[in-house]
């Protein structure tokens, strides 16, 4: 079943370029959350023989990255009314050819350093992706969207967690995935809060408090 | 037992704050939860009034108290216990607000720090500190004004990206195992005792993202952004909660991870970036809290020192084994003591800003005159934060100093005294000019007064200060050296 690994990793990839060239943010909250649903099959994927620790985490992985989250945003986006990320810091085609050559130069360097084994190719996939979230996050300025950035990095570092199964207990990855989830619960009761309260969800009108 | 009563109680109490529904009993269970603690503490800690029955007798092998966690757990109890009581008095106040969020938020703040004491697990250190993060967002929300609004976004969002960051360190560090072919594990002492063979690349890298991670929630600069902003919309209590207990913490979990780089024999690398980190957080510290008009911010940049003072500790006690013990517990002794000074410095400065409505050294000044005991325990908590004598702090920061210039380190140890020195002064002039002078008529006027339960706790903490630099209990004593060389050799 390894087999399937390399492939799914690759459509993890093109999901990051995806959400990176996305203006409409619904469509954006889909895109992560197909990326989460991947990244939980790939989970499955991972292990030699299926035990139940592992179906669960994986069934709590595409539950709450796939599902509950991704609908905790869309209710959110649908309080705040608005449809499009209008004018990111960084456009979406330049942040497009950014994130891809971010990709492409991470799995060169990782090659050069040797990366060998199952990592080969978890490695890169989970830094680049790390990177592609940083980028939503600093060149977006409406909350939603970056909270999608947000989302996007903790992929990046699910993955890379992918490789320590042993060293990480379900309770502990439980515990992850439920901080994941109370996080994005609460971010979002600010998100809405901000929007009464400002009448938009652009951050940057988030200006009062400063020296 | 101690176990439960530490993390399962709060969290249950938590719950049941959430389901009360009278606004005027609620507090109430913080008191109630906090006894506990504090007794539960004490039994765990130093087997007293109890005696402890091992650890728990649970045979859960990822919890359990190592010195250092001792030492947080304790310093959370003893800043929360007095905390609670303020809360009860300062809540009486907020009649017209629920505090159900608040209460609630506060109980589950404490379940979560008490398991990041007890962790023996990276990950699930891991995810008590993120838990801390998420129970004490709401709490800077309190006040729900547009501006509190921003600091509550703007510490939510850049404290999660920063524990992010950490997670991955502690991946990479769990990862620096398997790249050097090794057994892979995140228990702390695994860790400690299979370093020499850790792939150093991975740990190094590791040692960067959880120093940044970490960093972020202790308040480090550059990564301190949030600080000012929400200690300075936060009620005081929050505040207090936050610069004793939430950055202890933080510190108390990358501390853990820097005793895994010490074992490796990176000690000298490691403790070099400490040293930087922390020296350029007490600059930046020194640097904004001149001519800082608004008394909470100031405060907050107090906090950024006492996160920097921290690092710095760690990176004079790190590199040559065994040199660097008089830095480390001078270290641990400003953990405790300083904590404890900070939670002093805010329920006072709490008090003074709801006599006056206003955050401004231009309406509040007279403080002494207005709140005569708020204004003198304000006075006494920035004398005692600073490292004046005869308070604990006073004491912990001779201790590093001193042990900087015998190991050696003689000019960063001058630029530590000479920033310490600049802080004292930023923060003299404006906690100075809080609290001499004439009080402007409508604040005399305003029916605020000192009440018993938002003065009494910080008299309590102003004790405990003062008997930290007088005379250090044995016990207490002997627990922080424990946690001094803890940090210097594997189990």
């Amino acid at each position: 079943m390894s087999g399937l690994i390399d492939p799914l990793l690759i459509v993890v990839l093109a999901l990051n370029l995806f959400a990176l060239g996305n203006s409409r943010i619904q469509s954006t909250i889909r895109i992560v959350a197909a990326q989460g649903i991947v990244l939980g099959v790939t989970t499955l994927l991972m292990h030699e023989s299926l035990s139940l620790p592992v179906i669960l985490s994986a069934a709590a992985a595409i539950a709450i990255k796939g599902l509950l989250i991704p609908a905790i945003m869309i209710r959110s986006l649908r309080e705040a009314g608005i449809k499009r990320e209008v004018e990111p810091l960084i456009g979406f085609l330049p942040s497009i050819v950014i994130g891809a050559v971010a990709s492409g130069a991470v799995l060169l360097a990782s090659r050069a350093l040797g990366a060998k084994g199952a990592a080969a190719l978890v490695i890169p996939a989970s830094i680049s992706t790390v990177l592609v979230g940083f980028l939503i996050l600093i060149s977006r300025y409406k909350a939603i969207s970056q909270v999608l950035g947000y989302l996007v990095l903790e992929n990046g570092i699910y993955i890379f967690g992918m490789l320590l199964v042993e060293a990480v207990p379900l309770v502990v990855e439980m515990g992850m995935l439920l901080d994941l989830f109370v996080g994005v619960f609460v971010i979002s009761i600010i998100t809405n809060h901000i929007n009464q309260a400002f009448s938009s969800t652009d951050t940057r009108r988030l200006v009062a408090l400063k020296e | 037992m101690a176990l439960a009563a530490t993390i399962v109680l709060p969290l249950l109490l938590g719950l049941l704050a959430a389901a009360l529904p009278s606004n005027r009993a609620r507090p109430t269970l913080l008191p109630v939860a906090a006894a506990c603690h504090l007794a539960a503490t004490l039994s765990a800690v130093f087997s007293w009034p109890f005696k402890s029955g091992g650890e728990g007798g649970l045979a859960l092998s990822w919890l359990g108290l190592d010195a250092p966690g001792k030492l947080v757990l304790l310093l959370v109890s003893v800043l929360f216990f007095c905390c609670s009581l303020y809360c009860v008095g300062y809540l009486r106040y907020r009649l017209e607000r629920s505090n159900r969020v608040f209460v609630a938020c506060l109980l589950g703040f404490l379940s979560a720090a008490s398991l990041a004491a007890w962790s023996r697990h990276l990950g699930l250190t891991w995810v008590a500190i993120e838990a801390t993060t998420l129970s004490t967002a709401p709490l800077i929300y309190f006040n729900r004004s547009k501006r509190s609004i921003e600091a509550t976004w703007k510490y939510l969002l850049v404290c999660s990206v920063g524990i992010a960051l950490a997670l991955l360190g502690t991946f990479f560090l769990a990862y620096s195992a398997i790249a050097a072919g090794l057994p892979v594990s995140l228990m702390n002492d695994d860790l400690a005792r299979a370093a020499a063979g850790l792939s150093r690349p991975w740990l190094r890298a590791a040692f960067v993202l959880i120093l940044v991670g970490y960093g972020t929630k202790m308040g480090l600069a550059p990564m301190h952004t949030w600080k000012p902003d929400a200690y300075g919309e936060a009620p005081g209590v929050v505040g207090a909660i936050f610069a004793g207990g939430v950055t202890s913490c933080a510190f108390l979990a990358f501390l853990r991870v820097d005793r895994v780089c010490a074992c490796a024999g990176e000690g000298a690398w490691s403790s070099r970036l400490l040293l930087v980190m922390g020296l350029f957080s007490m600059a930046i510290a020194a640097l904004f809290m001149i001519a800082q008009r608004d008394f909470k911010r100031m405060l907050a940049y107090g906090s950024v020192e006492h996160a920097g003072i921290l690092a710095a500790a760690l990176g004079f006690g790190g590199g040559a084994l065994g040199l660097g013990s008089g830095a480390l517990y001078g270290g641990m002794l400003q953990l405790v003591a300083g904590g404890l000074a900070k939670g002093l410095l805010f329920l006072s400065a709490g008090n003074i800003h709801r006599a006056y409505a206003s955050k401004s050294t231009d309406e509040a000044r007279g403080a002494m005159r207005r709140l005569p005991l708020s204004g003198a325990l304000f006075v006494a908590g920035f004398l005692a934060t600073t490292g004046s004598p005869p308070f604990g702090p006073f004491i912990g920061l001779f201790s590093i100093l001193s042990s900087a210039v015998a190991g050696g380190r003689g000019l960063a140890a001058a630029l530590f005294g000479l920033l310490l020195l600049a802080v004292f002064a930023g923060m003299g002039r404006t906690a100075l000019a809080v609290a001499q002078g004439r009080p402007p008529t409508e604040a005399a006027a305003s029916s605020y007064r000192d009440g018993f339960l938002t003065t009494a706790p910080a008299l309590i903490l102003l004790a405990l200060v003062l008997l930290l630099g007088l005379w250090i209990p044995v016990p207490l004593e002997s627990l922080m050296r424990d946690a001094a060389s803890f940090m210097q050799a594997a189990p």
